[in-house]
């Protein structure tokens, strides 16, 4: 598989012999540092695939640029299988039979925490990537776990903003039953009565993860005659979502707010049947263009012979991230590095971006537009970058929702 | 009232989809009594084929149907090669062997899936002439999916007359009562099999066919689909084509309805169904007793001795290993064979059940789990210490294991197997959705050792002792009389009535104490990872059960242990090396499969005796 | 008193009236044969005795003591032993093993989890093969037995609770003639001795007239001959049942 890492140890018969095996722990000046990531990579390709092609890129950029104080740095890849229990399993051997400098990945909230929780306990850096879940960096947040991407919090806040402005009162709600769809939904919820105290919510639907009886629940929700319907689901739920709704009209004379719907990922493989008007957050790739992005956009061209997604934004920033912090860090020692992570600034892909050291959070933020058709294709438009930073509650509030040690 | 209407239309489109799929497995399973993992593979094929050949071809109506109909000829002619290339070699293997082979060819179906179509979702055009909707009560309604409702009665009824007016059909169902028979009248079985597979796989391509115009193709659809399929088998009882029908009605309105009164009720109302059916009916709406398969024939279960003198120095000296080694290990090393150790006793406990017990369990992972709830509660809730939670795990899963098992030990084959699965997905779903208590998918975590017990070393041999502990005990119940009594109700339930032993008593305490012995494993799983999630209590859990026991062997005691060190190890090692894993070690197993049809340990038991002698 | 007393049994199969007012009973002892016509009612009449069918009607008294309706594995803690038409053994077990079993059960030790069977109750068992002529075969898997050591093996199970009445649904079914005489004559000689009484159904006739006391005979569910060997062998009606061409034998 291209960019794993070759030269490993080859199979050992015995299973668990391998940190027998494994080199001694002093190393030469210039031999790479080496970082763990673990990801579902089996369990969910369609967003990390171009995750890690971003990711080997931006390796490769910065290595050709010298790499860290001329040292390469070189990526372990590990396949969690989308299992939390194994995502700890594998952290260990990262950890203690690959020697990695620090742990890096995840895309479910749940390995995502674990992962947090193992990072913890082994006292080993890790920097989360994709997971969403707001508990990473409130409810159990600690001192050595970090999160790149805008949480399930900003991005429910971002869309609160816009829904607010729309003349509607009655709200429904359709979200995966899980913990993102359940808090994404508890959020807006809770934003939008803030915000507008006279919004009703007159019908929720909890379709289990990639199981939607989207006809029924489309009914369901049409019964409820909404004004306005608040969308969680993504991938192939969305997707049969979409198509029983419009063929339903259940979006006809309805707004639609829908969270990471403007997303390539999600947005592309509706095709043509891409529904209009929503309100979403996303990723308008082929517009955006600040020299910065253009130029991550042309690169990832090149090599892969594709467009980025957000997966992409996401892989490539965080090992962006990574080489910021290898540079300010004056030691691989966790302790240090997690000194160096926080508060750490670097130009991201889509601005620059600062993690927090309050909460551990970047700012890293996302775009708001609409969708509209074209060229028979989904895309957004009158988007805007929602800078993550002015999207997170007040420190004060912050400082409850983070256990304080 | 017009909603309801169109939410009653809504369920029976559903329902239709829901039986394409589940007719094909029933038939498969009704002649050749293969649980047929690969079934939602299929469906999966069919769904990509089509979306291939509807792309491909040029648009319109021939196109479009010809398209589903080549898709479905072709997954057909997959589950045919299948059948020939693969389960024909182990028709005579032990009892849900089958079910390896086929849990091989999805791990090589995913991963081939992936490599030929791409990762990324894909959507199919609708069909032509049945883009649009319809009015019904002045609500829209979509043509397809009337189309749809009218599929599933269509195929229904062709396949009755398929199966009542033909004499290939006359077989087939003369098959599904009495297979001996069958074979005994000079029928040619393997033509019979072999076309019942290309039936059952042509169902359930044509199932994934006609979602193209309806969902997204994507490479989750095998396994979404494969539980509620089986789901509707069994309610309706198996191999009962009009009983598929009426289960697949009863769950496609009941969802239909349901997320109206509960929205989140999705996730296990399938599984309470079942529940409440196999537990007032316990052959399904239409099913029948299975003949009694066991009889005082020759295929007698093999015997269980004490071990041969090679097989106890070879036990011995993998146990002096894993006291002398791991010192000189590292961290990483240590926690793989804790794992290692969990693995076994869970196997060694499903074991008991599926081998001395005569009964299989889908849901075994629910004990297990249950014990890493039970622990992992105690900590969160009651500060306890590690050694209380450690204490708490049997118990709980214990208790549970006597509450579900009284159920399930009442029924027996497949229905008993899915039953249990029923209960394990209805705690899962407890653990999913109570997320004041359990957290919910997040989990519980910072379930981390006592102090004492940090050090990766001394869990290591905490875990060693409990779990070697517990599996020699476990061995040492088959050695003694209530492992005999479990074994003598399963070798003749006529003749163990007939001198006392209370079958049911027996099976329900063998079933506890399985569970208890499982949540010791779960629970000291969830101090080796600090976290416990619902996804211990899933079906992926007890499938990785199942296999290990299925794998190692159910005939033998050394089986589980040493089919859940190869699994375990294997699998360990492949995720480790390349992300071609699934296809690996689908292959693998496959392979095993037809080279040792009784397991790995029961092929080297035979190669024992057929050196030495008979026992 | 009589071991076993039955009075006025019935049963029926959706409609069709399978056993219908049988009564007679077994002493301490003795050696009773039911025999009668393919489909007399034989088999059921059997099931009924132990428990594994229920009666419609009827009542079954084992030493006074009503049993009607019992489980099987209750009456036969009341000391009834049973043998059945297709040997039922457990497959997976040693012969010796099988008859411990059935004394385990007997002496309520199979809750036991930690002793090894291999060493409880072996004396006892080898005694019951040996008294059976089946010693040397101890150690052989049931699995691989031939029928008619089966058959003794069954009847050394039956024999482990000291039962007081003996259930053989044909004992000698697939067994060779000489087999069937050995078998017959070692079973008449231990219920002799300990006083069992034994009820059997046979199809072979020298067995039924060489072994047993006393004859019962079943036609269409009813009992239409009782009586010593002698006598039942000399009943018109018993002729007509077994030798009458298949004429009716009275209009029901």
């Amino acid at each position: 598989m291209v960019g794993r890492v070759i030269g490993r140890r080859q199979i050992l018969a015995g299973a668990g012999m391998a940190a027998l095996a494994a080199p001694g722990i002093t190393r030469a000046q210039g031999e790479a540092i080496r970082i763990g990531e673990i990801n579902s990579y089996t369990a969910q390709p369609a967003f990390l695939q171009p995750y890690r092609n971003a990711w080997l890129l931006a390796q490769e950029q910065v290595n050709a640029a010298g790499g860290i104080n001329g040292r390469r740095i070189e990526t372990v890849f590990r396949d969690d299988a989308g299992r939390p229990e194994d995502a700890v399993r594998l952290a260990g051997e990262l950890v203690n039979a690959e020697k990695v400098a620090l742990l890096a990945g995840g895309f479910l909230s749940n390995v995502g925490l674990a992962l947090g929780d193992f990072a913890n306990q082994n006292k080993k850096l890790f920097v989360a990537s994709e997971p969403l879940t707001d508990a990473l960096v409130w409810g159990k947040g600690n001192r050595y776990t970090f999160r790149l991407r805008a949480s399930t919090y900003m991005q429910s806040a971002m869309l609160v903003e816009e829904a607010a402005k729309l003349p509607v009162k009655r709200w429904a709600t359709v979200a995966p039953n899980y913990e993102y769809g359940q808090s994404a939904v508890r959020w807006f919820k809770e934003l939008l009565s803030r915000a507008k105290p006279d919004v009703q919510f007159v019908a929720e639907q909890f379709p289990a993860l990639g199981r939607i009886d989207a006809g029924a629940t489309v009914q369901a929700l049409a019964a409820a005659n909404p004004e306005a319907i608040f969308n969680v689901t993504f991938g192939a739920d969305l997707t049969n979502f979409v198509r029983q709704g419009s063929t339903r009209g259940l979006f006809e004379r309805r707004r639609v707010v829908s969270l990471l719907t403007g997303e390539p990922e999600y947005l592309d493989p509706l095709g043509d049947e891409a529904p209009e008007g929503w309100i979403v957050t996303g990723y308008p790739w082929e517009q955006i263009d600040t020299p910065v992005h253009t130029a991550f956009r042309e690169a990832y061209r090149r090599r892969w012979n594709d467009y980025p997604r957000l997966g992409s934004v996401v892989g490539f920033d965080t090992v962006m991230a990574i080489a910021a912090l290898l540079k300010k860090s004056p030691t691989l020692e966790t302790e240090a590095l997690v000194d160096a992570m926080t508060g750490l600034q670097f130009q991201s892909v889509l601005g620059p971006v600062q993690f927090r050291a309050i909460d551990h959070q970047s700012t890293m933020g996302a775009f708001v537009g609409r969708t509209v058709l074209k060229n028979g294709k989904g895309a957004m438009a009158e988007w805007r970058y929602a800078d993550g930073k002015d999207y997170l509650p007040s420190d004060d509030v912050v400082r409850t929702l983070r256990p304080q040690t | 009232m017009e909603n309801l209407v169109l939410q009653a239309l809504s369920g029976l489109a559903s329902a239709s989809s829901l039986f394409l799929v589940a007719s094909g497995l029933t038939v498969i399973f009704g002649v050749s009594r293969v649980v047929n993992f690969a079934h939602g593979s299929f469906y999966m094929l069919g769904a990509y084929l089509a979306y291939t050949l509807v792309t491909q071809l040029p648009r319109g109506h021939l196109g479009f149907w010809g398209g589903v109909v080549g898709a479905a000829l072709l997954v057909g002619l997959i589950g045919l090669a299948v059948e020939v290339l693969l389960l024909r070699r182990i028709y005579r293997a032990p009892e849900l062997f089958q079910l390896l082979a086929t849990f091989g060819v999805v791990l090589i179906v995913q991963e081939l899936t992936q490599m030929v179509w791409g990762a990324q979702d894909l959507l199919g055009p609708r069909a032509p002439g049945l883009r649009g909707s319809t009015e019904i009560l002045g609500l829209r309604f979509p043509l397809y999916e009337l189309f749809l409702i009218g599929v599933g009665p269509v195929v229904l009824g062709l396949l009755l007359l398929l199966f009542h007016r033909t004499r290939w059909g006359t077989l087939v169902r003369a098959a599904t009562q009495d297979r001996e028979m069958v074979g005994a009248l000079g029928v040619n079985q393997r033509m019979l099999f072999t076309s019942i597979f290309f039936l059952g796989s042509l169902l359930a391509g044509l199932g994934g066919a006609l979602q193209l115009p309806r969902e997204s193709v994507n490479l989750h659809m095998d396994l979404s689909i494969i539980t509620e399929a089986f789901v509707v088998v069994v309610v309706g009882g198996l191999g009962s084509l009009t009983g598929a029908a009426l289960a697949a009605l009863l769950i496609g309105e009941m969802h239909a309805f349901g997320i109206l009164i509960a929205p989140k009720i999705t996730l296990v109302l399938v599984f309470l169904v079942m529940a409440l059916v196999l537990v007032v009916r316990p052959h399904g709406l239409l099913g029948k007793p299975e003949a009694a398969a066991r009889g005082g024939q020759g295929s007698a279960e093999p015997m269980i001795g004490p071990a041969p003198g090679p097989l106890r120095w070879l036990a011995l000296t993998a146990l002096g290993l894993a006291v002398v080694v791991p010192p000189f290990l590292g961290d990483y090393a240590l926690s793989v064979l804790t794992e290692l150790a969990t693995a076994v006793l869970f196997a060694a406990s499903l074991h008991l059940i599926m081998g001395p017990g005569g009964m299989a369990s889908f849901g075994h992972a629910a004990y297990f789990g249950l014990g890493a709830y039970g622990a992992a509660l105690a900590a969160q809730w009651l500060g306890a210490p590690m050694l209380v939670g450690l204490a708490l795990a049997p118990l709980a899963a214990g208790v549970f294991g006597l509450v579900f098992g009284y159920f399930c030990v009442r029924l027996s084959g497949v229905y008993a197997a899915m039953l249990t699965l029923a209960f394990a997905q209805i705690a899962w779903s407890v653990a999913f959705q109570w997320v004041e208590v359990t957290g919910g998918d997040n989990g519980i975590l910072g379930v981390w050792p006592d102090a004492w017990a940090a050090p990766k070393l001394v869990f290591y041999y905490l875990a060693l002792a409990l779990c070697l502990g517990a599996t020699l005990l476990l061995r040492r119940v088959v050695h003694a009389p209530f492992g005999y009594a479990l074994r003598a109700q399963r070798d003749s339930a006529l003749r163990a009535e007939a001198i006392g032993i209370n079958a049911f008593r027996i099976r329900w305490l063998g079933f506890a104490l399985a569970a208890a012995a499982a949540g010791i494993a779960g629970g000291l799983f969830a101090y080796g990872k600090g976290s416990v999630f619902p996804t211990f209590m899933g079906i992926p859990r007890s499938v990785d059960a199942l296999l290990m026991v299925l794998l190692g062997g159910v005939q033998t005691l050394s089986g589980p242990i040493i089919g859940a060190l190869a699994f375990t190890g294997l699998q360990e090692q492949l995720v480790r090396l390349t992300d071609l894993w699934r296809l690996i070690l689908g292959a693998v197993i496959v392979a095993l499969v037809l080279f040792f049809p009784q397991g790995l340990a029961g092929a080297a038991r035979a190669r024992w005796e057929a050196r030495h002698g008979d026992a | 008193m009589a071991t076993l007393e039955v009075a006025g049994l019935e049963k029926s199969f959706g409609g069709v009236r399978a056993v219908q007012g049988v009564s007679f009973a077994v002493s301490p002892g003795e050696m009773l044969a039911l025999i009668g016509p393919n489909g007399a009612g034989k088999s059921t009449c059997f099931n009924m005795l132990n428990g594994q069918l229920k009666p419609d009607a009827g009542a079954v008294r084992l030493l006074g003591c009503d049993i009607t309706g019992l489980a099987p594995r209750q009456v036969w803690r009341l000391g009834v032993g049973r043998t059945f038409q297709i040997t039922a053994t457990f497959g997976s077990m040693t012969v010796l093993e099988n008859v411990q079993m059935a004394l385990l059960s007997h002496h309520r030790r199979l809750g036991e989890l930690w002793r090894p069977v291999a060493r409880m109750d072996a004396a006892p068992a080898r005694a019951l093969l040996e008294r059976l002529g089946m010693a040397d075969q101890a150690a052989r898997p049931c699995g691989i037995l031939a029928y008619g050591d089966l058959k003794r093996v069954e009847l050394a199970i039956a024999l482990a609770n000291e039962p007081k009445l003996l259930l053989m649904d044909e004992p000698t079914a697939g067994m060779a003639p000489q087999e069937r005489i050995s078998l017959m004559a070692l079973t008449a000689g231990i219920a002799r001795e300990s006083g069992i009484a034994v009820l059997f159904t046979e199809h072979d006739m020298d067995v039924v007239f060489g072994h047993a006391d006393r004859i019962l005979v079943l036609d269409r569910g009813r009992l239409i001959a009782e009586g010593a060997p002698a006598a039942v062998r000399a009943d018109p009606r018993v002729r007509e049942v077994y030798l009458g061409s298949g004429a009716v034998t009275g209009a029901h």
